[in-house]
């Protein structure tokens, strides 16, 4: 029975595999200048980067322009999309012959299909945003061309990655928005702490990147290439072993990438970047690239049940994790990042559940991306108008100052709290409820996570802009100029109708998606249903706020921390000691280690060397005084050899 | 090509490895004073040498073959034979050595002058040797190179690669750092103890190919598929590789190149690691491979464990260092024993990445040593602790070095990445868990480059490099065309590729062995183009 099943399993997702190779059509028309996409912002970043001290006029505008063209264009062929059938959409372009040796060949080409499409418009679009937000944010810093460079870097990156149709190719986006986060977390790298964070987030992401090499040796030894077609074809027939072990090697890169637990540490440290960089990369874009990774792969891990209760797994401690870890940072950016990584727990969760999941797992990652973006550009105009103060402690009744600010940061509220009909409540109920449907425990805990969000969002709400102004002397807090409210203002309004449109215009992100993800109904445990979740999922949303207006809005805040907390506060505060348990049992044996093995191979093999040395020579002092006789020598030496080497061969030769 | 008429056969390996050899003699005649006339003679030799090189690749055929095949008699009574030859595996190091020539010398401009002057810590020291020395040293040390990378006689192989020790050893000892004799006779000595074993294979060689025929040679080609003794194979194959190994260098027999690179300018050390060290790796896919398949397959258990080991011993001593110079060295042993790794993996895709590799490494190690030792010059220090926020002060210098880190951590879409990728891919086709072991020095990478570049460049500016002025032009024109190149090949690699490919399936087949099928092999997705 059970191996009947597995077989049926087998069966249908080679067929839906089969599907997906066979729909891809060529890239004519407008797609045929697909690859502009993502050539657009490199060559915007190369020409920034190269040009120095040149562009100071033109560079910001440049690096603008670079994304919206792209968006454009993306925009132009996301209608062309709409207009043809569902098996139609996908498209192919083939670039040139990447490697080609026996065995293994690359070849690069882009695969702009129904889910790269969602991940192009997101990024080419609240990235073309948060660009013209920096034209403000970053107005005052003299290196901002070269910021605007490494923005450009970090768009064509990430448009590679989401593009890619080959898992080598994925891999140099990948590790190219790495890079580019590597280089704007430490944009400030005069501070030791914004070059450590740098540092440290591209050396976690590298255990991750390491997960995902293997993959794709492993891909290569077991399929013979790492494309797409090639690999979701053959994973079925590869058997559930060889489907898991991806699943899981897949799931580590997806971690480093996506801050998910075990190496979530970077992600709070990343916010030592510029406002800006934490909305676009930490945030909206890149640091949902595991939850892309996993959902592209849907064939892999439909095929290994096991990885994808990994990947439920993860996604549920994460999303606890972050959720509390929120509620006790005072750092309004830190814990703007702690909800970062519990909502892309969320969308882990989801990813993890299946074809039940894919295309909730995309949908909260687009409405998040909108009002994430929206909170921590709102939290930059704040900061903007605070001298850059970043304790919320040191805020409060801000509303009245920065009124726009206000406004477009409470509506990113709404909506990450999923109060309706902002977007999160659209697409975070959908896990809550596919979640309910695969395990009452991960339901409960997704549900509570609703709640701590509520709570901690609340929270920094009520210490924001409302309450007593605790303000530092020197303060004068202004409302942001035009260039930066403006991006507020629209990603306000895609946080207002992003749940709504993407629920039901064209279909909706489920149907749009299916061909990709394939689609599954939620089937709910008996007693529950879905109005009733919904319901219980607002009252627990309420509780969280009560519980922020009783614990923080109704009292006064001390300016500073209280250190007297309960365990509970302190071990969130503390990250869970993740930082504490990497240095003690990772840093510090490794740095003895290293130390050892350096005075080893100084004294070690080298004494053993030298003493040979000193041994065959005599003396040891002997060596040095010889030296440059030695060396004068050398050509006797060699004479001497050759005449050896004639006079052994005149022996073999003759004997 | 159409604009050489085809009736006109020039020796153009003879005439490549001859020019520089010429340039040297030519310098050793103009005057002592005429400093600026020796240096634009030498790059003019270099650059005339990197022409015809490149004229040579044009005519090359990629499908494979020894190609611009040269033989002359030299020794008869022996068999041993003047014969040079390039298949592809020949060809890219044999451009990689015309390449980074030039590009040394640029970067090298003012490294020999004024000995004491700009270096106090010579003091104790003997004087330098004077700068047309210096360039006559690289010319006839980029003549020796190509013809070991061209060889095709054992014999001369052995000649020339001993006779490389000479220039390396005067350039160590004549113009380094402090401990530069020191340094220089650990080189030297490592090296004659490497020599001495292959001269007694190569000895025995001769005796084996004498015993079987009545015409003994030591044409690599009629050495090739030679029937001999396992066990006589076997020594002989320990023979050749113990001095291979050294060259490359891996561990334990590592640690001479750390002091020899710490102590030699950059411009030497760029000499040493990118080319030189090349000649080991080239010779272990070259001769190990070829002459004595069955040795090379007895021994492999061994070597894939040594070159693990490298893999991680260098990386993780690098991460220790407090020299820049030495971390560089280390980060090449680790590098090396990725390239080893892949050439005993046996598999086309290892195989080729490493071969990739050894050009790329050539290429990312010029760059780092090269910048760093523009940085060095200025502080006159290698020492880590002596930089800090460097990128402030020189903000153009600190983006070259850092291009150079990145692609000394093969970052994807610079050349290393692929080659590194191929290597352990194909490895781990034949060996997984050593494939998975030597993948774990992805992560170590990045944090010995990141923490160089960290601990120089990143945090508050240092006092001592307040004024540090930015690069030159003539050094940034130096490095460029290796960032040109690193770019070119990590997202071109193809081009390289297809001319290394059917060298190393051809040299593949004369072990005997195929690639491992992939367990579910899935047709092939439509071929592009």
């Amino acid at each position: 029975m059970t191996s009947l099943t597995t077989a049926q399993a087998v069966t249908s997702t080679a067929v839906v595999a089969h599907d997906q190779a066979a729909a891809v059509h060529p890239a004519t028309g407008v797609f045929s200048s697909l690859w502009l996409i993502v050539a657009l912002p490199a060559l915007s970043a190369a020409l920034i980067l190269v040009t120095g001290r040149l562009n100071r006029r033109w560079a910001h505008l440049l690096g603008c322009a670079a994304p919206i063209a792209s968006f454009v264009l993306a925009a132009l062929m996301f209608a062309e999309q709409l207009g043809r059938a569902p098996e139609e959409r996908a498209i192919s372009q083939q670039l040139f012959s990447f490697i080609d040796v026996p065995g293994y060949h690359v070849t690069a080409s882009l695969l702009l299909d129904q889910l790269s499409m969602c991940f192009v418009l997101l990024i080419t679009g609240v990235g073309s945003i948060i660009h013209v937000y920096s034209i403000g944010y970053m107005a005052h810093d003299e290196r901002r061309p070269r910021f605007f460079g490494y923005l450009n870097l970090f768009v064509a990156a990430m448009l590679l990655l989401v593009l890619a149709d080959d898992y080598l190719i994925l891999f140099i986006g990948w590790e190219g928005v790495g890079l580019a986060s590597y280089l704007l977390i430490g944009f400030w790298q005069h501070k030791h702490s914004a070059a450590t964070a740098a540092k440290k987030a591209f050396v976690v992401n590298r255990v991750g990147d390491l997960g995902l090499s293997i993959a794709i040796m492993l891909m290569i030894a077991t399929f013979g290439t790492s494309a797409f077609s090639g690999v979701f074809g053959g994973v079925a027939e590869a058997g559930t072993g060889i489907a898991t072990a991806l699943g899981l090697l897949l799931l580590l890169g997806a971690c480093g990438k996506s801050a998910q637990f075990p190496l979530q540490t970077w992600l709070l440290d990343a916010m030592e970047g510029p406002t800006p960089v934490s909305a676009l990369i930490h945030a909206a874009t890149m640091v949902t690239a595991g939850v892309y990774l996993v959902t592209r792969s849907n064939a892999i891990y439909d095929t290994a049940p096991a990885a994808q209760t990994a990947v439920v797994a993860v996604g549920t401690i994460t999303l606890l994790m972050g959720a509390i870890i929120g509620c006790a940072k005072d750092d309004i950016k830190k814990a703007l990042a702690g909800s970062t990584m519990s909502q892309i727990g969320y969308m882990m969760l989801a990813a993890g559940l299946g074809p039940v999941g894919y295309a909730f797992a995309i949908f909260h990652l687009l409405t998040h991306g909108f009002f994430k973006a929206d909170l921590f550009l709102g939290a930059g105009s704040v900061m903007h108008g605070m001298n850059d103060e970043v304790d919320m402690r040191r805020y409060g009744g801000l509303g009245r100052y920065l009124p726009i600010t206000y406004v477009t940061f409470a509506v990113g509220y709404l909506a990450i709290i999923g109060i309706p009909p902002f977007a999160g409540f659209f697409s975070k109920d959908k896990i809550i409820e596919a979640a309910f449907g695969y395990n009452v425990w991960i339901g409960l805990c997704a549900l509570i996570g609703a709640g701590i969000t509520a709570f901690y969002m609340s929270r920094m709400m009520a210490m924001t802009f409302l309450g007593r102004k605790r303000w530092a002397e020197n303060a004068h807090p202004h409302e942001s100029p035009p260039v930066m409210t403006v991006p507020l203002i629209l990603l306000a309004a895609l946080s207002v109708v992003g749940g709504v449109g993407l629920t039901y215009v064209a279909g909706g992100i489920v149907g749009w998606l299916e061909p990709v993800v394939g689609e599954r109904h939620v089937e709910l445990p008996a007693g529950l249903s879905v109005p009733l979740l919904t319901g219980l999922t607002l009252v627990v949303v309420l509780l969280g706020v009560l519980a922020a207006v009783f614990f923080v809005a109704r009292r006064d805040v001390p300016v500073t921390a209280p250190a007297r907390v309960s365990p509970v506060t302190t071990l969130a505060r503390r990250e869970f000691y993740a930082d504490t348990f990497n240095e003690v049992v990772l840093m510090r044996p490794g740095e003895k280690f290293t130390q050892g093995l350096v005075s080893f191979d100084n004294r070690g093999i080298d004494g053993v060397v030298n003493g040979l040395a000193a041994f065959v020579g005599g003396l040891s002092g002997y060596v040095r005084r010889v030296q440059t006789g030695f060396v004068r020598s050398y050509a006797l030496v060699m004479f001497a050899g050759a005449a050896l080497v004639v006079v052994a061969m005149a022996m073999v030769r003759f004997s | 090509m159409n604009w050489i008429p085809p009736d006109i056969t020039l020796p153009w390996l003879s005439v490549a490895c001859g020019l520089p050899a010429l340039g040297a003699v030519v310098l050793a005649l103009l005057p002592r004073e005429r400093d600026l006339l020796v240096k634009q003679t030498a790059v003019a030799f270099a650059g005339l040498t990197l022409v015809l090189s490149l004229i040579i690749a044009v005519q090359y055929d990629p499908s494979g073959g020894m190609q611009f095949v040269e033989e002359y008699a030299w020794i008869p009574t022996f068999g041993i034979h003047f014969a040079l030859g390039l298949d592809g595996i020949g060809l890219v190091l044999f451009l990689l050595t015309a390449v980074i020539t030039p590009i040394v010398m640029l970067a090298s401009w003012y490294e020999p002058d004024n000995v004491s002057a700009a270096r106090g810590v010579l003091s104790s020291e003997a004087p330098r040797r004077g700068v047309k020395t210096f360039f006559a040293l690289v010319l006839l040390l980029e003549a020796l190179a190509l013809g070991v990378f061209a060889a095709t006689d054992v014999f001369l192989f052995y000649l020339l690669f001993e006779a490389t020790l000479i220039p390396m050893y005067f350039l160590i000892g004549g113009y380094g750092g402090p401990r530069r004799s020191y340094a220089a006779v650990k080189f030297l000595i490592y090296s004659l103890v490497g020599g001495l074993i292959m001269l007694a294979a190569v000895i025995g060689l001769y005796a084996v190919s004498a015993a079987q025929n009545d015409d003994p040679s030591m044409l690599l080609s009629s050495l090739t598929g030679l029937d001999i003794d396992p066990t006589v194979q076997k020594w002989l194959f320990v023979g050749f590789f113990v001095a291979f190994a050294i060259k490359a260098p891996m561990w334990p027999v590592h640690t001479w190149l750390p002091d020899a690179a710490r102590e030699a300018t950059p411009g030497t050390a760029v000499l040493l690691v990118a080319i030189l060290d090349k000649i080991g790796t080239f010779g272990m896919i070259r001769f190990c491979l070829q002459i004595f398949p069955d040795a090379s397959r007895w021994a492999t258990p061994l070597i894939i464990v040594l070159a693990v080991i490298s893999v991680l011993y260098g990386a993780i001593c690098a991460i220790g260092q407090r020299d820049i110079k030495r971390l560089i060295a280390y980060t090449s042993i680790s590098h090396f024993g990725v390239i080893v790794l892949g050439i005993f993996a046996l598999t086309n895709l290892s195989a080729a990445g490493a071969t990739l590799y050894m050009v790329n490494h050539g290429l990312a190690t010029a760059a780092l040593f090269l910048v760093a030792g523009y940085f060095i010059l200025r502080r006159n220090s290698a020492q880590i602790g002596d930089f800090g926020g460097v990128d402030k002060v020189a903000p153009v210098g600190s983006g070259i070095f850092l291009f150079a880190v990145l692609s000394g951590l093969a970052l994807p879409g610079l050349a290393p990445f692929v080659s590194e990728f191929m290597a352990l891919a194909g490895t781990f086709q034949r060996y997984r868990v050593a494939a998975v072991i030597a993948t774990v020095s992805i992560i170590l990478a990045a944090l010995y480059m990141l923490i160089l570049y960290q601990r120089t460049m990143t945090g508050p500016t240092a006092t001592s490099v307040a004024n540090m002025p930015d690069l030159r032009p003539r050094e940034i024109v130096a490095v460029v065309p290796l960032i040109v190149l690193i770019l070119g090949l990590g997202l071109f690699p193809k081009p390289a590729l297809d001319v290394i490919s059917p060298a190393v399936d051809s040299t593949l087949q004369q072990v005997g062995v195929s690639d491992p099928e992939p367990s579910h092999p899935v047709t092939a997705p439509s071929e592009s183009e």
